[in-house]
């Protein structure tokens, strides 16, 4: 019989640890695929945060270093310094990214650092068991916001992706959706475009998934990927940001 | 043997800082000990600079000053913040075409010299602390004026060496105060 | 023939830095360290280094954690407040066993303080300082010459051990210019990286740096490596300088510059016919208490004078190596102000003739 659908060799053989219903797994077989497709395994180095994934360098089998929460674009930007010839790549979380981390992203994108970023957006604190993030949404319930998000108390969802692109630094910004099979090819088509950007010594490249924490939403599984097209994605609109004309 | 300790103290921009390291390469030429400590940060800011030297044949202890041999005052606020530092039977230069006012002590040897317009005379206010430095090395043993000639030659870059006779006809204008 | 130049002691460090390999410079601008960043700026580019000025002090521990993780001999510098926000790059470094150098020249606290030279952060840079059982080596020098040289060797030092070496520097070190003779070439060991991140190459197995042990067993094992560990740093690597301590009645102890004072003292104690001897340590940690409590069990010592420049840190240590053999003075200046000679000395006479308190 033949072979269809095969593990890929930029994962390890380790079973993922996630909840049921999480698209992480998806996110890091495209990622593990592309590094594998475009032959550049084995001159990658990853960053894993601090949130569900702290622990993806058990998976991805390319070199991996963990970071403290937030930092992951300070300890790539240490690591391309060092090896300006090699892929480096961060994947990190909303709550990693755009709260403890928002000056780590910011500046590495301000200074082009020739870094590709995986940011995961779920609009929660996943790990901690479901605090409010800075991309929760206006009315969402979390274990921080337990009657809604309120504008009043709480502010606004941050856009992560439109903010990073009015950087001159950040030449390239696509937001894509993990809820469907084509989203999720569209996004694996982002992840290679990100990595050829850096290939290219470009600048900084980053690709926003919108992705689903049935555990901490409340929600089954197909509710949540329900709810991420219609809730998440109104206020997180799909498409590239920055570099949409962009020939990698 | 010598411990000398000096104070030189005026406005940012009159080559405060740099008067001090010129006696320190010179006295390090000589193969003395010596330190160098600068005013910093915030002190900065308001337009006045000082700095210490130390130079002494034994190890030296502290390179921030407490009691000096030797204040050379390149303002009045330099002189009045100083003057009580210098040790009793120590040496007090002071820039007097800037410097107006007389010092309140009478147990310290005062020397006054019109050092700013010597250097204007000159053709450049920067000789006005090498006039001073002058005035230094003759009226103490600090450093020779064959030591200070060798140091401009290590510190200066070669495009500036035709400046090095100018530099060393201001510093025997001060000498000759001594 | 090599020639004595006289240089700033933070730039000192920087040319020092470079000699010992370093490339890779993270730095986020405070006084009185600044020129630091200043030297590195323009001598990076001069030998093909990076130097980045980070946004933050977080993010500069960070991008040493990333530069050392990668296998480079990498460097960050501040003063107090700053070193307080890399506590948390600090305890990654020690936990990840990564080899780093941290430069603090200290200025005076608690808060912005002041920015006048301190020894207020010994108990932050010995006691761990972040979050966690570790240790990090500190290295205090008291002189340029010794700062260039140990600069040197604190690069060697993390590389042997995989352990971050701070080099603490009382402001007056970072700004003061003193003579420093260089070497024609630097002592720098070449060590084993092969556990670092240079992509996978034809390893068959990826390497991972982390400081995560989620499961007890797991994390008290790495920790009681760690303790080994620094049992046999303590072992090999504490290193002091003791002067007359045989026959001294009182044995001053004192690091840095404040040293330096003290020494000039027990010059001018020993005119008044009282013998001082002293124990200088070089690394605070490790700390030397073994030649502390030998000059305490010597019978002609009959007492101890710790000064620092802050309420009294180090004299804990002091205390704890003296074990109540004798008694233990201390003499501490603050907020940015050195002692005296004078008031030292003054303090030496009162012991002798008893009249201490």
């Amino acid at each position: 019989m033949a072979i269809v659908f095969d593990k890929t060799e930029g994962l390890l053989d380790k079973p993922f640890h996630y909840c049921p219903g999480c698209t992480h797994g998806i996110i890091h077989r495209i990622i593990a695929e592309t590094m594998c497709e475009k032959g550049i395994l084995n001159d990658t180095i990853g960053v894993s945060s601090v949130g569900c994934t702290y622990n993806n360098y058990e998976y991805f089998s390319c070199d991996m270093v963990q970071a403290a929460h937030g930092r992951a674009p300070a300890v790539a930007t240490g690591v391309k310094r060092v090896h300006p010839d090699k892929f480096v790549f961060t994947y990190q979380g909303d709550g990693d990214l755009a709260s403890i981390g928002a000056a780590e992203i910011l500046h590495s994108a301000a200074r082009g650092e020739r870094i590709t970023v995986f940011f995961v957006n779920n609009a929660i604190y996943g790990m901690t068991s479901g605090q409010m993030a800075p991309t929760t949404l206006l009315g969402q319930v979390t274990t921080t916001s337990p009657f809604g998000r309120d504008a009043a108390l709480q502010g606004y969802p941050m856009n992560v992706s439109e903010l990073l692109a009015t950087l001159p630094g950040a030449v390239y910004i696509e937001r894509v959706a993990m809820n469907n099979f084509k989203n999720i090819q569209t996004a694996k088509k982002a992840v290679a475009k990100a990595f050829a950007v850096q290939e290219k010594g470009l600048g900084f490249s980053l690709v926003e998934f919108l992705s689903t924490c049935p555990t901490n939403w409340g929600k089954e599984p197909v509710e949540s990927l329900r709810w991420l097209e219609s809730a998440m994605i109104p206020q997180y609109p799909l498409g590239v940001f920055k570099g949409k004309d962009l020939e990698v | 043997m010598i411990d000398f300790s000096v104070i030189i103290a005026g406005f940012g921009g009159q080559g405060i800082l740099s008067a001090g390291k010129m006696a320190a390469e010179a006295a390090l030429i000589e193969g003395h000990e010596v330190s160098w400590f600068p005013s910093y940060g915030p002190e900065m800011r308001g337009g006045t600079a000082n700095c210490s030297v130390v130079i002494s044949d034994a190890a030296i202890g502290s390179p921030v000053i407490n009691d000096a041999d030797v204040l050379i005052a390149l303002n009045q606020p330099s002189l009045e913040k100083f003057e009580k530092q210098v040790k009793p039977g120590g040496i007090l230069i002071v820039d007097s075409s800037l410097v107006k006012i007389k010092p309140t002590r009478s147990d310290i040897r005062f020397i006054p010299i019109q050092s700013s317009d010597i250097a204007n005379e000159l053709g450049n206010m920067a000789y006005a602390t090498i006039v001073l430095l002058g005035c230094l090395s003759a009226s103490t043993s600090c450093f020779r004026r064959s030591s200070f000639e060798a140091a401009l030659y290590d510190v200066l870059p070669e495009r500036r060496h035709h400046m090095i006779p100018a530099n060393l006809d201001a510093f025997d204008k001060g000498a000759s105060f001594a | 023939m090599a020639k004595k130049v006289l240089m700033k002691g933070n730039e000192v460090i920087a040319e020092a830095a470079i000699r010992a390999g370093c490339r890779h410079y993270f730095g986020y601008p405070i006084t009185p360290q600044t020129e630091i960043m200043h030297y590195m700026a323009k001598r990076m580019v001069e030998v093909g280094g990076a130097f980045v000025q980070a946004e933050s002090e977080v993010s500069a521990i960070n991008m040493v954690y990333g530069a050392a993780s990668a296998g480079a001999r990498a460097l960050t510098s501040s003063s107090s407040p700053g070193i307080s926000l890399k506590q948390e790059g600090i305890s990654y470094i020690a936990g990840a066993e990564l080899p780093a150098v941290v430069v603090n020249i200290v200025r005076a606290g608690p808060g912005l303080g002041g920015i006048q030279t301190s020894q207020g952060d010994y108990f932050q840079a010995t006691k761990g300082g972040g979050h966690g059982d570790y240790k990090n080596i500190v290295v205090a020098p008291a002189s340029i010459q010794e700062l260039y040289e140990l600069t040197v060797e604190a690069f060697n030092l993390a590389d042997r051990y995989r352990m971050l070496v701070m080099i603490l520097g009382d402001g007056t070190l970072g700004q003061m210019m003193e003579p420093v003779l260089f070497r024609e070439s630097e002592p720098t060991e070449d060590t084993d990286k092969s556990w670092a991140l240079t992509g996978r190459g034809d390893r068959t197995e990826h390497n991972t740096v982390t400081s995560i042990y989620i499961e007890p067993d797991d994390l008290e094992r790495k920790n009681n490596d760690l303790q080994i560990k620094y049992a046999r740093v303590a072992e090999a690597e504490t290193r002091y300088e003791s002067t007359d301590v045989e026959d001294a009645e009182i044995v001053i102890t004192s690091f840095g510059t404040c040293s330096r004072i003290c020494k000039n003292v027990i010059r001018q104690a020993a005119e008044l016919g009282i013998k001082v001897g002293m124990v200088r340590p070089i690394t605070l940690w490790p700390f030397p208490s073994s030649e502390i409590a030998r000059a305490a069990s010597l019978p002609s010592v009959k007492a101890f004078l710790d000064v620092e420049l802050n309420a009294g840190q180090m004299v804990e240590d002091v205390r704890l190596a003296v074990n109540g053999q004798k008694p233990v003075y201390f003499l501490g200046r603050m907020g940015g102000n050195m002692p005296t000679q004078k008031e030292i000395l003054d303090r030496i006479v009162a012991i002798h003739d008893g009249e201490a308190k």
